[in-house]
């Protein structure tokens, strides 16, 4: 039987079809009729962030910690204008959003109208499709394929952009299941041929390497379990990038760290000294491979990705096998256990003799000190303090989220958040309350820096409606840290704006929210400081306002243009040292 | 593996691998806003068209016909196919060139006045170019000829020296030889 009903009920309709318990949005002119749907039921909840921007990150952050589509209601013009940042970040990250934007009415569109703007013109390039809804009758299909397409494949935001005229309209709705997108029909096995040559490799392999990334997150926690599997039957040292961690443990004897332009020094140098490299869901992005053509120069590179376009894309891969992680990490165990393959051992045992002397440098360690808190000490004392707990973490962009990278363990996936592609400072707290709102009894913590955290501070407001208790540990350095790292590497420590003259007190601007602030300055009240933070009331959020070590820079780094193994270590070399190593054709690389 | 084998990471725009030109069909839902997402997808990751026409083929199934020609190393073009192919409304993409040298033609509209000697040289040249007169007057003509790049390209060459006043061109359309659909 066909169901009638206005484009507005269909909106909630298709959205609570869907399975979708909370969204996102604020309200304006050309979404009136959908928020007149919102409040007339109780299956989806409405969250009302503060700015259209906070709406996209804390969907993403939704969509990051549970895996589902994150959804995001907003208007025309600036409601979508403003979404543009986070959508183009969910793009770069492959986070499944659904954004449905208002429009103003048909018949105005082009005039020119108040509030118009050409959305779908605006958001094409930043999402991976977009759809401007003319007739009612096709609204249902729109929405449900909409769903379909962001979480499939490769997964992304998407836009529905709906008149206010279509919204009022009546029209026939149709169910989720007699939606089937005609042409879009990612593949998800790997190709066999390709995988049993995979398993060759890998088994002949004297130096192997597997290299993780956000693929593995996005293909759900069962590819997470394979991947840990195929390292416990092969003994394989593993690294990740930024968007993998989690996916095998950091407590992990196999696990190297992070590696790319602020990895651990174990990592990098495997990535250039392996024979067999295993890339899963990763990307080679230039973050990672640091100089192209002195990028791990003797390996054969299996490449594994859903998006045949990331394939050869930076790197060219000896063995490409396009598929979904998880679907292609059960067929290489099974071809492995079935060929009864068996790894190297003598050889594999020389490769871990010689990480270990990598490892033995300690890459990661600082002077820590008495006087002030250093800011690697500082993440280290939250992670000592929150390891056990149920714990999600989100970050902003810059020095602090290279720290958390580094000293944050990550047991699980989907319990770190951060804007890895596009780099979007004020990503955090959004995220955050994204993610708090999808598991409310958690712990979720917000790592920031005092420039980041500024980008999207009105979201405090939403997260004391909500009463969120999400806790933002803000690395106050009083810089844009990595800013002003830059600038003293690369441009003769001329500091140019990056430092923060006026900052905001922290402890005033929480409790203005109506949220605690907390400030702390010294080593030997931080361990005190944290478990106030912890303990605070489980229905405010908390800023607190870490004083850390003004100039501390982030190390190990690859300086721009260089291999993976020219990085320098912190403690080997003078800033001036690291200027000069910078040559003139890295300057021009971001 | 021993070091003097070929590495298997280069430079990928390394300066050895030449540019080649290639046809690319495109076949794709006739939505709205289906060429901007083609245009905007060439023009955003910096790759060249060179020629593009489209034009809907499939009335019934609502599918449109992209013909692109466009320039780049190897690589370089095995990514436009991967990127084209990434679109969620598009069907098929085709590297025709890849399937040998494909049947291309365009159309050109030629505008020639003048008057005398150079007025009957160019409804000569145009007679042994095979082009149609679909407008005339005493003063100029207007001539519809179709073929190969090639072919058009001379002919308006010749007519430069004759009385051109202006060219319109269709841009190629593009089809695999022999009985298979691309």
């Amino acid at each position: 039987m066909a169901l009638k009903m206005t484009g507005a009920e269909m909106v909630i309709r298709a959205l609570a079809d869907q399975g979708v318990e909370h969204l996102f949005g604020y309200p304006g002119g050309a979404v009136l009729p959908i928020y007149d749907e919102l409040f007339q039921q109780e299956k989806v909840q409405h969250v009302l962030v503060r700015q259209e921007g906070g709406a996209v990150h804390a969907a993403e952050g939704y969509a990051r910690s549970t895996g589902k589509v994150g959804v995001v209601l907003v208007t025309s013009g600036p409601g979508a204008t403003n979404a543009v940042t986070g959508l183009t970040d969910a793009l770069m990250d492959s986070i499944p959003v659904v954004c449905i934007t208002g429009q103003v009415p048909t018949h105005l569109i082009g005039n020119d109208a108040f509030q118009e703007c050409d959305t779908v013109g605006i958001t094409r390039p930043c999402t991976k499709h977009n759809w401007l809804v003319k007739n009612v009758d096709d609204l249902a299909r729109i929405l449900h394929e909409a769903f379909y397409v962001a979480r499939s494949g490769r997964p992304g935001p998407v836009v529905v952009d709906i008149p206010k005229d279509v919204q009022f309209a009546t029209g026939t709705y149709t169910g989720p299941k007699d939606v089937k997108h005609k042409t879009y029909q990612p593949r998800l096995k790997g190709d066999a041929a390709a995988i049993a040559h995979a398993v060759d490799l890998m088994s002949q392999a004297r130096k192997p390497l597997l290299y993780t990334g956000g693929g593995v997150i996005n293909a759900g926690p069962k590819a997470s379990k394979l991947l840990r599997e195929l390292v416990r039957i092969t003994g394989f040292p593993i690294t990740s990038t930024l968007m993998g961690l989690g996916a095998y443990p950091a407590s992990g004897k196999e696990w190297l760290g992070m590696l790319g332009m602020h990895g651990t020094y174990e990592a990098n140098l495997a990535m250039h000294d392996c024979d067999v490299m295993v890339c899963v869901g990763a990307r080679f992005d230039d973050r990672i491979t640091g100089r192209l053509d002195q990028f791990s120069p003797r390996s054969k590179k299996i490449h594994i990705d859903i998006d045949p376009s990331s394939i050869g894309k930076n790197v060219r891969a000896d063995v490409p096998i396009i598929g979904d992680v998880a679907y292609v990490l059960e067929e290489m165990l099974r071809v492995w256990k079935m060929k009864g393959s068996t790894v190297d051992k003598t050889a594999l045992k020389g490769w871990w003799g010689q990480i270990d002397k990598w490892r033995a440098k300690k890459c990661l360690s600082y002077k820590n000190a008495t006087d002030f808190i250093m800011p690697q000490y500082a993440i280290q004392r939250l992670y000592e303090h929150t390891k056990d707990r149920d714990t999600y973490i989100t970050t902003e962009v810059g020095q602090h989220q290279m720290w958390a990278a580094q000293f944050f363990g990550f047991e699980e996936p989907n319990r770190w958040m951060t804007s890895g592609g596009l780099g979007t400072m004020g990503y955090g707290l959004p995220a955050a309350i994204g993610a708090q709102m999808a598991h409310p009894k958690s712990l979720v913590i917000d790592i920031a820096g005092d420039a980041s955290i500024l980008m999207n501070i009105q979201e405090m407001s939403t997260a004391v409606q909500y009463r969120l208790p999400v806790k933002v540990f803000i690395l106050n350095n009083q810089y844009m840290g990595m800013v002003r790292q830059w600038q003293q590497l690369l441009h003769g420590n001329r500091i140019s704006e990056s430092y923060t003259a006026a900052l905001p007190d922290f402890v005033k601007l929480a409790e203005a929210y109506g949220g605690i602030g907390i400030r702390c300055e010294k080593p030997s009240e931080l361990d005190g400081a944290i478990k106030q933070m912890l303990d605070a009331p489980a229905d405010k959020p908390v800023l607190f306002d870490c004083r850390v070590a003004a100039l501390a820079n982030c190390f190990p780094m690859i300086p721009s243009g260089k291999a993976h193994n020219e990085m320098l270590l912190g403690d080997d070399v003078s800033d001036e040292e690291i200027g000069k190593a910078v040559s003139k054709e890295g300057k021009v690389l971001v | 593996m021993s070091t003097t084998q070929p590495a298997s990471a280069y430079f990928l725009d390394d300066t050895k691998e030449k540019p080649v030109t290639h046809t690319f069909s495109v076949l794709v839902d006739n939505e709205p806003g289906v060429l901007a997402r083609i245009a905007g997808l060439f023009s955003g990751r910096g790759y060249n068209i060179e020629s593009l026409t489209v034009s809907e083929t499939e009335h019934e199934k609502h599918q449109s016909r992209f013909t692109i020609v466009t320039t780049g190393t190897p690589q370089v073009l095995a990514q436009i196919k991967n990127q084209l192919e990434r679109l969620v409304n598009v069907h098929r993409v085709t590297d025709l060139t890849v399937l040998g040298e494909p049947l291309e033609r365009e159309l050109a509209l030629v505008k020639v006045a003048g008057k005398g000697d150079k007025r009957i040289e160019a409804l000569r040249m145009a007679e042994i170019f095979r082009a149609n007169v679909i407008d005339a007057s005493t003063e100029h003509f207007v001539f519809e000829l179709t073929g190969r790049i090639s072919k058009i390209e001379q002919f308006i060459t010749i007519m430069m020296d004759l009385g051109l006043i202006e060219v319109s061109r269709t841009g190629i359309a593009a089809i695999s030889r022999g009985a298979k659909s691309m």
